[in-house]
Order: C-alpha cells, then structure tokens, then sequence
C-alpha cells in the first residue's frame, strides 16, 4: 500500500493536536474556578469551600497533566512533522511560541506546585494566590497561542522574501484581523466547557442525595456563569463569523455549503454536500438564511464555493458539518442556561429534579462543541497551512510515510490508554467526592441502602 | 549586531538545554533508580521528593525546543526531522513518566502499572535524549539547507554509547538527590548507588572523550592542535577533580555536597561537548550564523527574554524554598 506522506502527517497532528486542547478547554476554566472558590474560602471563612477547591484541585491536576505532556509533542511536531513550515514562519510566529513560554507555562506548571502541594506549608493566601496565577497564566498561554494560530489563518504585518516571511510590524503580527475574535470566542468557550462539569457534578450529587450543599453551590456558580457565557457566546460567535467571512470567505462558504454565489445563500439545517457535483443532497434549508446571518439582509450576496477552483477549496463535508455540531451545541447551551436562570429566578433550581437528571449528564457538552470549532477552522483553512503563504502539501518535513505511520499508530495507543485511565481517575474521584463530606457520604440516606457509588466512594478513601 | 545576536542566543539555548538537563535529570534519574527500592512506600518517597518540581523542571524542555525554533528555525528544520523516532519516543516517553505522577497517587489497583510506567517512561526518555545527543554531535546529512539522511541514520554504536552514558549520568543526579532529599534506607541505598554510578559516569566521558577525536578529526583539531591545548587541558584535570571530591564527599557522609559536584560535573561533560562542537549547531554543515532567525525576530525575543528569565529564575527559586528540607518515609506534601 502506497500512502500519502502529507495525509499522514495531517492526520497525526490533527490527532495530537485534538487530543490537547480538550484538557485547555477544560483547565482554563476550572483553575478560574478554583481561584474563586479559594477567594470565597479567604472572604468567608467558611472551609467547606476550601475543601470544594481541594476537590477540583485534585481533578484539576490529573487534567492538567495530560495537557502538559501533550502539549510538549507539539512544540515538537512543528519540527518533525512540518520542518517547512517552520522555517517558514519561524521568524514570524515562532516569538510567540517563545513568549507563551516565558510568560505562561512557567508561571503555570511552578505554581501549580504550590497550589497542589502546599496546602500545609504555605499560608492560604498563598494557595489562593497561586491559584489565581495558575488560572492568569493559561489565559496568557491561550493569548500567544491563538495569536501564532490566527496569523496562519489572517496573516499580517509580514513580508515574503524568497519564499520566507520576515517580521515588519510585532503590532500587527500579534493582533493579527482574526486574533480578537479568535481569542474571544476561545477563553468565552473554555469557561462554558468547565461551566458545563461543575454544572454536571453538582446536579450529579444533588441527584444522588450526596453531597447536596456542595452540589447546590456548584450547580448555581455553573448556572451564573452559563446564562450570561452562552448568549453572549452567540454574539462572539457571530463577529467571528464575519471576521472569517471578510478574511477567509471560502472558508465561510464552506461552513455553509454555499456552492454559487450570485443567489442568497440558505441555512441548511440538513444537508449532504456534494463536493464532486457541487451541489447539496437532501437539504432541509431556511431560504436565505445564510444571508440574513452573514450580510444581515436577506437578499445579501457572499462568495460561493464556485468562485474559486476546486484545488483552492477546503474539504467541505467536515467543515459543514462541524460548524453545525458546534452551532446546534452552542443553542442548546444558551437553553440549558437561560431555563435555568428562570429557574433559579422561581427559587427551584436545585430541586427540580428533571432538570438535574438531564444536566448531570451534559459535562461532554463544552468538549465536542470546541473540538467541532477548531475541525470548522483548521479544516476550514485548507489547503494552505498559513493563509496565502504556505501550502500545507508544501509543508512537510523530509521523512519517510512509514515513520510517520509508525508514530501516528504509536500516539493513537499511547493516548488511547492515557486518555481512557484518565477519565476513569477523574470520575472515581468524581464519585468518591468532596472529602470532606466524607462522614455524610458514609452514613447513606435515610432509610436508603449503602449505594455502590458510596461503597466505592469509601473504598476509595481508605484506599487512597 | 548580526555577529553577536546568535552567540546570544546560542548561550541562552544552551542554558535553557543545561538547566533542562540537571532539573528534569535529576526527576528522571529517581524514575531510573524505583525499580531499586525495596517497597512501595521508599517509591513513594522518592516521588514525593520532586512531585512539587517535575512540571516546572521539564517546562526547560520546552524553552529548549521552543527556543530552538525561535531562534535557529534552519536547524530545528533539519534536527527534528534528523532525529525524528528518538524526538518522538522520548515525547512519548516522558507523556508516561509525567501521567505517571498524577495517576500514580490516585490509582488503587493499578498503581503498580504506573509505577512501572514511571520507571520505563524515565529510562527510556533519558536513553532517547543520549540518541539525540550522539545523533548530533556525530553529525547529520544536510542538502541544501534540508535534512538529506536515512530514518536510522542517528542509530550508530556511538549514538547507542552516548544514551547509556545519559541514562547513568541522570541516574547520579537522581541518586545525589535522593542523599540530599530523603532520609531513612532510601537515602542509604541512594548513597551506595550514586558511589557505584560516579564510576560509570567516569567510564562513560572517558570513552565518548576518546571516541570523539578518533572518529570526527573536526574534534582532534579542536581539542589537540596549538594552543587550543594549553587552553583546555584544565577541563579534563578538573572533571578528574570533580568526581574525586563527590567520591569522599558520598564517604564521608556529606548530604548537600554530592549534588552539587554531580551537577559541575555534568556542566563540565556539557561544557566539553560544546568545545567539540561550537559554532555548529548541526555539525558538519549548519553553524549558528547560518542557522539564525531573522535579525528582527531575535532581538524581538531577546527583549522579553532577558527581563522575563531572572523572574522565573527567581519564582522557581522560591518554590525549591518553599518544599526545603528533608522528606521522611511515609511523608509526602499531598
């Protein structure tokens, strides 16, 4: 069998790198949440917010840890798999690569070692402090990484000299068009996926009987954060849609089947795109939908994908269906949220039970809506690798398909088992809970018999 | 300023390298040494030991290869893909040994597979890192400003001596760290191997000191030719010296000594390396000159990089002060 060295190579980054981001999707978020649980614990005195904080602590360091050791394949991978590109744009984006570095992962992984282990030899302010600095600093991380990312897709404030782009402006390097919204759009997103755990473990317990204060103060943080993060995600959303759309219109074209650009464009719900016919199968479309959405007025032109020849498309079928995952999850969230906050608002959130049964299983719900964004972005950007500059076909690094196909298989097993032992940790210490209500655990309900959850609960603590 | 911008560089890269040598050294040195402990609580110590350090230390890991980019793109172009299944088996390497941390404290039955995970992860990415740095010193075929070798170009008897060489010399980090750190058997038997290891490390930069000028004549030149030889024989004499002083100072039952002999003595083996090699960052073809970023990008980096590097020096400072002190068997900080 003959394969396709380019393919390979594609396919082990957009596997590494997938693998990553859902543990920064999710740690952004909960060392912010962290934080304020330490500063309400510093405020309020009352401890069992800090044994709350210990908790997610706890989880938020196995997550952690898989994001760190994925995260170094990659600062790798840009060499070993895609060494032109990286001389390329080396001198351009490689800065921010190294000032995510020096400004965020040292800060991150040195205070996450007080944070984790300093509960007894530091004063709490301390514990709270490094909290917060571990939460600043992967908002920092995400500041220089998006930046580098959007300006592949918008590329700005460079030169090309002799096939290799050379820094004329920092400025407009960093806050490149994209880089704004991008940014946005991210942090906005990581905060609504760790909203959606906390949401999910809270109404987990108070589903259970177990642990009720603690779920009722994690189902109404996550509630707060939810009802004002999703709406206003849907505006993000939307200015980076167009942002895309005046920058990388192909791409916009993409996300919504869009084949000829002379008519509106409709909002297909459904569909099937036909890239050989260029033509859409089976659709069930709002007329002119995409058009209101895009150009605000519903007879409003925006290119189609026949405007350009099909070698300078990206695959449309991942992209358009992508972008309609990650879409449909963002509207059920503003619902989740917005029901809620009524909810709250009747005084009956923590007790309307049907609501709980259906949120206690929505912790997913932030993980596909953010891998589905970057599959609409990164898929969305083909064929170059960076927007205008570099194709990704021209990309790759003189190594053979079979080394390439070796590793890939090798990364699928390694963090196939990583990544399966590190949910089942997560959700034991999920089931085991806050430890501190311990005692509560162990006494089983009212008239109710000893759970296996509870067994398992106990057996993990005294098995430790 | 064209001229001195990458010897900068050049000295900050091989900085990040060396701290990232000595720090997570001494992390993957106890991951080499677990199998050596008699139970499960002398593993927990030891782990216990750095569990508040290992992230930060192997973040050098990244300076390293981020830097590398950053600074020399033309040769991190042509070494990654050079060295690619050593780069990438050591990445996934060290995604065991650095899971293994985390996994190990909260597993119940299947703590004894991350333990083996921990111990195989460490060994095999230290064993990596010597391919890598065998694979380089002993020089990679470049055309035209690509990578032009075979996959196991790097795989040759010396590339195979250098990994022993560094899994022995992490593995006397690891032991000296232990003699400074813990107390009680593991501190005992920790001083016992590092006698044996100071040995082996010896054996291993006699051999590569050897080797080196036999086989590359680039390196004869450099260390035997007038006057480079007046200039530099006192390396060797203070090597010899170095381990002298960390054998008595392991006899005479010193704690923090051995340490810090251990880390001169790998800054010495480093610092070696360097003459032999300097100014090829991809030896025989690709200097620093050749390799360097665009002017405007180093100085760019530069900017941040000189106020930014004492500030993590200095937090990193404070957190080895934080975690002072000697651990007791059955103590950890969790």
């Amino acid at each position: 069998m003959d394969f396709d060295p380019v393919l390979l190579a594609r396919l082990q980054f957009a596997f590494t790198i997938s693998f990553h981001i859902i543990f920064p999707s999710f740690t952004i978020g909960l060392a912010a949440y962290i934080a304020t649980l330490l500063a309400m614990w510093l405020r309020s005195g009352e401890d069992r917010y800090q044994l709350l904080a210990r908790f997610w602590t706890k989880i938020f360091a196995v997550s952690f840890g898989m994001g760190v050791v994925s995260g170094i394949v990659l600062s790798y991978q840009f060499g070993t798999n895609w060494s032109r590109f990286s001389v390329v744009t080396g001198n351009v984006i490689g800065p921010a690569i190294g000032y995510e570095v020096l400004t965020a992962f040292f800060l991150e992984a040195t205070f996450l070692g007080v944070l984790l282990f300093g509960w007894n030899k530091v004063p709490p302010w301390l514990s709270a402090l490094s909290a917060a600095i571990v939460a600043v600093g992967t908002a920092i991380s995400a500041f220089w990484i998006l930046s580098a990312n959007s300006w592949m897709q918008t590329p700005a404030g460079h030169e090309v000299r002799d096939g290799i782009a050379y820094p004329v402006d920092w400025v407009a390097i960093i806050f490149n068009p994209s880089f704004p919204y991008r940014l946005a759009h991210m942090l906005t997103a990581a905060y609504l996926t760790t909203a959606f755990v906390v949401l999910a473990v809270g109404a987990r317990y108070l589903v259970a009987g177990r642990h009720e204060a603690d779920g009722r103060t994690m189902v109404r943080m996550a509630i707060g954060m939810i009802a004002v993060l999703a709406p206003l995600q849907l505006f993000l959303g939307d200015q980076h849609g167009l942002n895309t759309l005046k920058y990388q219109p192909i791409k916009v074209a993409a996300m919504e089947a869009h084949w000829d650009g002379s008519k509106p464009g409709d909002f297909h719900i459904f569909a099937w795109p036909d890239e050989k016919n260029e033509v859409n199968r089976f659709a069930i479309s709002i007329p002119r939908g995409s058009s209101l959405v895009l150009t605000h007025d519903p007879n409003g032109l925006f290119p189609g994908l026949k405007s350009v020849p099909p070698s300078e498309r990206p695959p449309v079928v991942p992209v358009f269906f992508a972008f309609r995952i990650m879409v449909g999850i963002g509207l059920t969230m503003i619902a989740i949220g917005l029901f809620g906050a009524f909810l709250w608002w009747r005084g009956k959130l923590v007790t309307t039970r049907w609501y709980l049964q259906i949120v206690q299983h929505g912790w997913w719900l932030g993980f596909v809506a953010v891998l589905c964004g970057w599959i609409t972005t990164e898929v969305g950007r083909q064929p170059w690798i960076a927007h205008g500059i570099l194709r990704t076909a021209d990309a790759i690094s003189p190594v053979t398909a079979a080394s390439v196909l070796v590793t890939l298989v090798l990364f699928v097993i390694v963090y196939g088992i990583v990544f399966s032992m590190g949910l089942y940790y997560i959700n034991r210490l999920i089931a085991r809970g806050p430890q501190g209500s311990a005692v509560e655990a162990s006494h089983g309900g009212p008239g109710r018999p000893l759970s296996a959850a509870q067994g398992a609960a106990r057996e993990a603590i005294e098995g430790g | 300023m064209e001229w001195y911008l990458p010897v900068i560089w050049a000295g900050l890269i091989g900085a990040a390298v060396a701290l990232y040598v000595i720090l997570d050294g001494f992390d993957l040195g106890i991951g080499i040494l677990f199998p050596f402990a008699k139970e499960d609580k002398e593993q927990d110590q030891m782990i216990n030991s750095i569990a508040p350090f290992w992230d930060g230390n192997e973040t050098w890991l990244v300076l390293g290869g981020g830097g590398l980019w950053v600074a020399f793109p033309r040769a991190y172009a042509v070494v990654m893909p050079a060295l690619y299944l050593p780069v990438i088996v050591m990445l996934l390497a060290l995604v065991f040994r650095g899971v293994a941390f985390e996994f190990r404290t909260v597993a119940n039955t299947s703590k004894k597979y991350w333990t083996f995970a921990f111990t195989a992860g460490s060994t095999l990415a230290a064993f990596c890192q010597g391919l890598i740095l065998g694979g380089l010193i002993q020089g990679i075929k470049v055309e035209n400003g690509v990578f032009a070798g075979g996959t196991f170009d790097f795989a040759t008897p010396f590339a195979l001596l250098c990994g022993l060489g560094v899994v022995t010399g992490y593995a006397l980090l690891g032991a000296c760290w232990l003699v400074m750190k813990t107390e009680g058997p593991v501190a005992q038997r920790a001083r016992t191997h590092a006698k044996l290891l100071v040995l082996g490390v010896l054996g291993f930069m006699g051999i590569v000191s050897l080797w080196t000028p036999l086989q590359f004549p680039r390196i004869a030149e450099r260390w035997f030719s007038l006057p480079n030889i007046l200039y530099l024989w006192p390396i060797p004499a203070i090597t010899a010296l170095t381990a002298f002083l960390l054998w008595r100072w392991l006899e005479q039952g010193r704690d923090i000594p051995p340490f810090l002999a251990a880390i001169v003595l790998f800054m010495l083996g480093y610092l070696g390396l360097a003459i032999s090699v300097f100014p090829y960052l991809v030896p025989p073809s690709i200097t620093i000159w050749d390799a360097a970023a665009a002017p405007a990008s180093q100085i760019f980096m530069l900017l941040g990089t000189l106020p930014l590097l004492p500030i993590i020096l200095i937090y990193t400072g404070f957190v080895y002060y934080v975690f002072r002190g000697k651990l007791k068997e059955g103590e950890g900080y969790h």
